[in-house]
C-alpha cells in the first residue's frame, strides 16, 4: 500500500472503530435521526479544517480560525440577516483580508504563528463588538439549507463528505491545487521555476479565509444565532483534524478527505464520551487521549513502511 | 512547442568578462565562454573554484556584477533568468529541487509554467514517461508515484528527465551539475549515453562532475577553474588526466616553514578512531580533506557523537565543537561577547549550580588576550564583532575546554587571512601541549598544516597521506576518481 493511501486509511479506521463503539452502546443511535444528532456540529468543524489544511499546506498554522469562525457567525447572525449587501461585502473584506495576510507573510518573512494570534485578537475583538451578548438571527435560506431532509442520509454526512469532494478536486487533482501544495513541498523549487510565492501565498490564506467564512455562516445556520466566543474551541479542533486526517505539519502533506473525516471523528469522540456518561471535566482530556492515541498508531505503521 | 529564435549557429550563451563578488570574495574573475550548440563542456576545479558561481552566472539565477551574459534570446527588458528560461536553459542542482509531497507527474508542471489546462495529467504524464525513457531506458518510475515514495536515485533521475523534457520551449543547454553522485554505474551509464545522443543532435550540456572517466567520456571541451578564473579551455582531446590536476593545483605556497613546525613534535597514542578508519593519536592535527560535501561532516559527527552523551554533559568534556557555519551551529547571537566564550566551560568552572563569574570573566579576559579578540568591551553582543573575531570566540569557547579533543567543521569560513594565520599558529602550539584537532577543511592552505590527512570520496577514505606526502597535487589525485568510470 502506498504512503498516502496508508495515511487515509487510519482517520477511516478511528472513525469506524469510534462509530461502532457509540452504535454499541446506543443502538438507537443507528438512525437517520441518531446519525444526524451525533454529527449535528460535523459540517462547521469540517469547513473550519479545510481552512486550516490550507493554512497548513503551505507549512505554516492559523491559530486565528477559531476566533476568526466566530467573527464570521457574528457577522452572519447581524449585518447578513438584518442588510444581507453590507453583510456579504463585511464577509468578503474578511476574505481579502484573509488573503493580505498571507502576502504579508510572505513578503516580510514573518512567522504565522504569531501574525495569526495577533490576529486572533483582532478577529475576537471585532466579534465583540457586532455582538456584545448572545443573540442575531440566522438568515432564513441558510436555516432551511442546513436543515434539508436528504434522503437515506442525513445532511450532516452527506455535507461533509461533498465537501471533501469538491476540495478533493480543487487542491488534489486541478492544477493550482498542485501548485499552492508545491508550496509546501519545496518553495525554494517554486521560486526558481518562476512562481510568485506571495502570489501563491495570498491565494492559500485567501481560500482558507473562504472556507472559515462558510464555516462561521453554516454555524449560525444550525444554531440559528451566535455568541462572540461560539467557535473558540475550532482553532485546536481544526488543527487535530488536519493532522488526524493524515497531513503533516510540513512538507505541504496534506489530505482533504483525511482531514473531514477527522474532523467527522473529532466530532464523534465528544458524543462518544457523552454515551459513557463521563463527566464534562474530563471530557476534554479524554478526546486529547484519543487524539494521542490515534497518532502513535499512525507514527508505529509510518515507520514500519519507512523500514520496508 | 516553440522553436528558440536567433542564428543557429549562434552560441547557446556568451558570458564576457563576467565577475560575481559576494562582498569582499571574488567567486568569479572575468570569466570569458561560449557555449555552442552540440557541445558537452566538462566543467572541473577544486573547492571554491567558482564552478557552481559560473553555472548560476550561466542559468541567470546569479545576475553578475560586472561584466555580460549574451543567451540566443537576448531582451534587455527583462532579467538574465527569463532570457535564460526562454533560451531553452535547464539546470540540475545537487541538492534536489523537486516536491517530495507531490507525485512525479505533477512535478513536472511545476517548471512547465504554461501547460495546457485541459487534459494536464495526462500531457504531463505522457511528458514524464517519454522523458525518462528516452534518458533511462527501462527506469520502471510510474509518472503517478509520490516523490517521497522513491529513492534518491530514482528523485535524481526523475529530476535529470524533467530538464531534458519537452516544455513550452526545447532545452537547448542543461547544465548539470554532478549529476551522477547518486546513480549507480548503469544508470550513470545510461545518462552519459544520452548526453552524447543529445549534443550530437544539436543540444549543448554544461557537464560539472570530479569523475574523470566521465569528463573524458562525454567532453568535446574541458574548461579547468582555479580560484574564480577560467584557467583552460581547450578540446577534450588536448588534455590528460594528469594535465587536468596539475592545471587544478595552486601554485606552491610560498613559504614551506610549515612542514617544519610539523615533524618537530612527539605524538602520542590513538586517541580516537571512526569504523571508517578515520582516527586521531594524541598531539596531532589530522585534516579532513577532498572535496565538499564527501562525508567529511558526516565523519566529524560520528566522531563528536561517539564522545559525548546526548542525555548528560559532562564536566571535563571529551571533545569540543568549532562550526563553520556560525549562524546556524556556533553563536548565540543575543548573547554577548562574554557569554559566548563561555559557554562550553561554564559547567567545568561553576560551583554546585551557580555560575562563578569572577572566574567566568577571569578566564574570557584571559582568553580575550590570548587570541586577540577585537572588542573593548566583553559584555558588548557578540554580533558587534566582525565575522573572524566571532569565530575567533568560538575557538576560544573550544579551547578553553579541558577536551583533549578538538573537532572542527571548516571553522575558517569568511574569516580574513590575518585571523587565519593567528589561529593556525594557536593550534599549533594547542597541539605541541598534546590536544589533538580533527580538521575538516575546504582549503588547501589550512590542510597543509595537519600532520596527517585523511582525503574523502563519497563517504569513504580515498587516501591517507602523512608527512611530506600532504600536498596539493596528492589531495586533487585522490579527491577525483582518477581509474575508468566503470566500477
Amino acid at each position: 500500500m502506498s504512503g498516502d493511501r496508508l495515511r487515509l486509511a487510519l482517520p477511516v479506521l478511528s472513525l469506524v472503530v469510534l462509530l461502532g463503539a457509540v452504535f454499541y452502546l446506543q443502538p438507537r443511535a443507528m438512525s437517520y435521526f441518531g446519525l444526524n444528532l451525533l454529527f449535528n456540529l460535523a459540517i462547521p468543524v469540517a469547513l473550519a479544517t479545510i481552512s486550516q489544511m490550507m493554512i497548513i499546506m503551505v507549512n505554516d498554522i492559523d491559530l486565528s480560525i477559531g476566533t476568526f469562525v466566530s467573527f464570521c457567525a457574528c457577522v452572519t447572525a447581524t449585518f447578513v440577516h438584518d442588510t444581507p449587501v453590507i453583510g456579504y461585502m463585511i464577509l468578503a473584506a474578511a476574505i481579502l483580508a484573509y488573503a493580505l495576510l498571507g502576502a504579508l507573510i510572505q513578503l516580510r518573512g514573518l512567522p504565522a504563528i504569531v501574525v495569526t494570534l495577533g490576529m486572533s485578537f483582532v478577529w475576537g475583538g471585532l466579534a465583540v463588538l457586532i455582538l456584545p451578548s448572545p443573540g442575531g438571527a440566522s438568515p432564513e435560506w441558510l436555516k432551511t439549507l442546513m436543515s434539508l431532509k436528504t434522503p437515506l442520509v442525513p445532511i450532516a454526512v452527506v455535507a461533509p463528505l461533498v465537501i471533501a469532494l469538491a476540495v478533493h478536486f480543487l487542491i488534489k487533482r486541478s492544477w493550482v491545487g498542485v501548485i499552492l501544495q508545491g508550496v509546501g513541498g519545496n518553495d525554494r523549487a517554486m521560486e526558481r521555476a518562476g512562481w510568485s510565492l506571495v502570489r501563491l501565498r495570498a491565494s492559500a490564506y485567501g481560500l482558507a479565509g473562504l472556507f472559515g467564512v462558510l464555516a462561521g455562516m453554516s454555524l449560525v445556520g444550525l444554531t440559528t444565532a451566535a455568541d462572540a466566543n461560539i467557535a473558540l474551541r475550532y482553532t485546536l479542533l481544526s488543527i487535530a483534524g488536519v493532522i488526524l486526517g493524515g497531513g503533516e505539519f510540513v512538507g505541504g502533506r496534506i489530505s482533504p478527505f483525511g482531514a473531514v473525516i477527522g474532523a467527522l471523528t473529532l466530532t464523534l469522540a465528544a458524543s462518544f464520551l457523552s454515551f459513557l456518561r463521563l463527566s464534562p471535566d474530563w471530557q476534554i482530556g479524554a478526546q486529547g487521549a484519543i487524539l494521542i492515541l490515534v497518532l502513535a498508531v499512525r507514527l508505529v505503521f509510518i515507520r514500519k513502511g519507512a523500514v520496508a | 512547442m516553440q522553436t528558440i529564435s536567433g542564428a543557429p549557429d549562434a552560441p547557446v550563451v556568451a558570458l564576457d568578462a563576467a565577475h560575481m563578488s559576494f562582498g569582499p570574495v571574488q567567486a568569479l574573475r572575468a570569466a570569458s565562454i561560449e557555449i555552442k550548440a552540440g557541445e558537452c563542456v566538462g566543467l572541473v576545479g577544486h573547492n571554491g573554484a567558482g564552478k557552481s558561481t559560473l553555472a548560476n552566472v550561466i542559468n541567470g539565477r546569479l545576475t553578475p556584477t560586472e561584466g555580460a551574459v549574451q543567451y540566443r534570446v537576448s531582451d534587455p527588458a527583462h532579467k538574465n533568468s527569463e532570457n535564460a528560461q526562454a533560451s531553452g536553459v535547464r539546470s540540475v542542482f545537487q541538492e534536489l529541487s523537486l516536491c517530495p509531497n507531490l507525485t512525479v507527474l505533477e512535478n513536472l508542471r511545476i517548471p512547465y509554467r504554461n501547460m495546457p489546462r485541459k487534459g494536464w495529467r495526462k500531457i504531463a504524464s505522457q511528458k514524464m514517461s517519454d522523458a525518462l525513457d528516452l534518458v533511462f531506458p527501462g527506469h520502471g518510475i510510474r509518472p503517478r508515484a509520490t516523490v517521497g515514495d522513491l529513492s534518491i536515485a530514482e528523485r535524481q533521475m526523475v529530476e535529470i528527465a524533467i530538464a531534458f523534457a519537452d516544455r513550452d520551449s526545447e532545452p537547448s543547454l542543461v547544465i548539470l551539475d554532478e549529476p551522477t553522485s547518486s546513480l549507480d554505474a548503469a544508470i550513470a551509464q545510461q545518462l552519459l549515453d544520452h548526453i552524447k545522443r543529445y549534443c550530437s543532435e544539436g543540444g549543448a550540456v554544461l557537464f560539472i562532475s570530479h569523475m574523470m572517466g566521465e569528463i573524458f567520456d562525454v567532453s568535446t571541451r574541458i574548461v579547468i577553474m582555479k580560484d574564480g578564473q577560467i584557467v583552460d579551455d581547450n578540446p577534450a582531446q588536448a588534455f590528460t588526466r594528469q594535465s587536468i590536476v596539475d592545471a587544478m593545483g595552486h601554485v606552491a605556497p610560498d613559504d614551506d616553514a610549515q612542514g617544519s613546525a610539523r615533524s618537530e613534535r612527539e605524538l602520542g597514542p590513538v586517541l580516537v578512531s571512526s569504523a571508517i578508519g578515520l582516527n586521531a593519536r594524541r598531539g596531532e592535527i589530522v585534516g579532513l580533506a577532498g572535496l565538499a560535501g564527501h562525508g567529511q561532516a558526516e565523519a566529524l559527527a560520528q566522531i563528536f557523537f561517539d564522545h559525548s552523551s546526548v542525555w548528560k554533559s559532562g564536566k571535563r568534556p571529551e571533545v569540543v565543537f568549532v562550526a563553520g557555519d556560525r549562524a546556524r551551529d556556533g553563536v548565540m547571537p543575543l548573547w554577548s561577547i562574554l557569554r559566548n566564550l563561555s559557554l562550553t566551560t561554564l559547567p567545568e568552572f561553576s560551583k554546585r549550580w551557580m555560575v562563578d563569574r569572577p572566574a567566568e570573566s577571569g578566564l574570557v579576559q584571559k582568553w580575550k588576550d590570548r587570541i586577540g579578540i577585537r572588542t573593548n568591551n566583553l559584555l558588548n553582543p557578540i554580533l558587534s564583532l566582525s565575522g573572524g573575531n566571532q569565530q575567533k570566540v568560538l575557538f576560544a569557547r573550544a579551547l578553553a575546554s579541558s577536551a583533549p579533543l578538538v573537532v572542527m567543521d571548516d571553522p575558517m569560513r569568511g574569516v580574513d587571512i590575518g585571523t587565519k594565520k593567528e589561529v593556525y599558529q594557536m593550534i599549533q602550539n594547542e597541539a605541541a601541549k598534546g590536544r589533538s584537532f580533527l580538521w575538516y577543511s575546504t582549503e588547501t592552505d589550512e590542510i597543509l598544516e595537519c600532520d596527517r590527512v585523511f582525503v574523502f570520496r563519497a563517504g569513504e577514505i580515498a587516501a591517507e597521506l602523512v608527512g611530506d606526502e600532504i600536498s596539493e597535487e596528492n589531495i586533487l589525485h585522490a579527491s577525483f576518481e582518477m581509474q575508468e568510470a566503470v566500477k
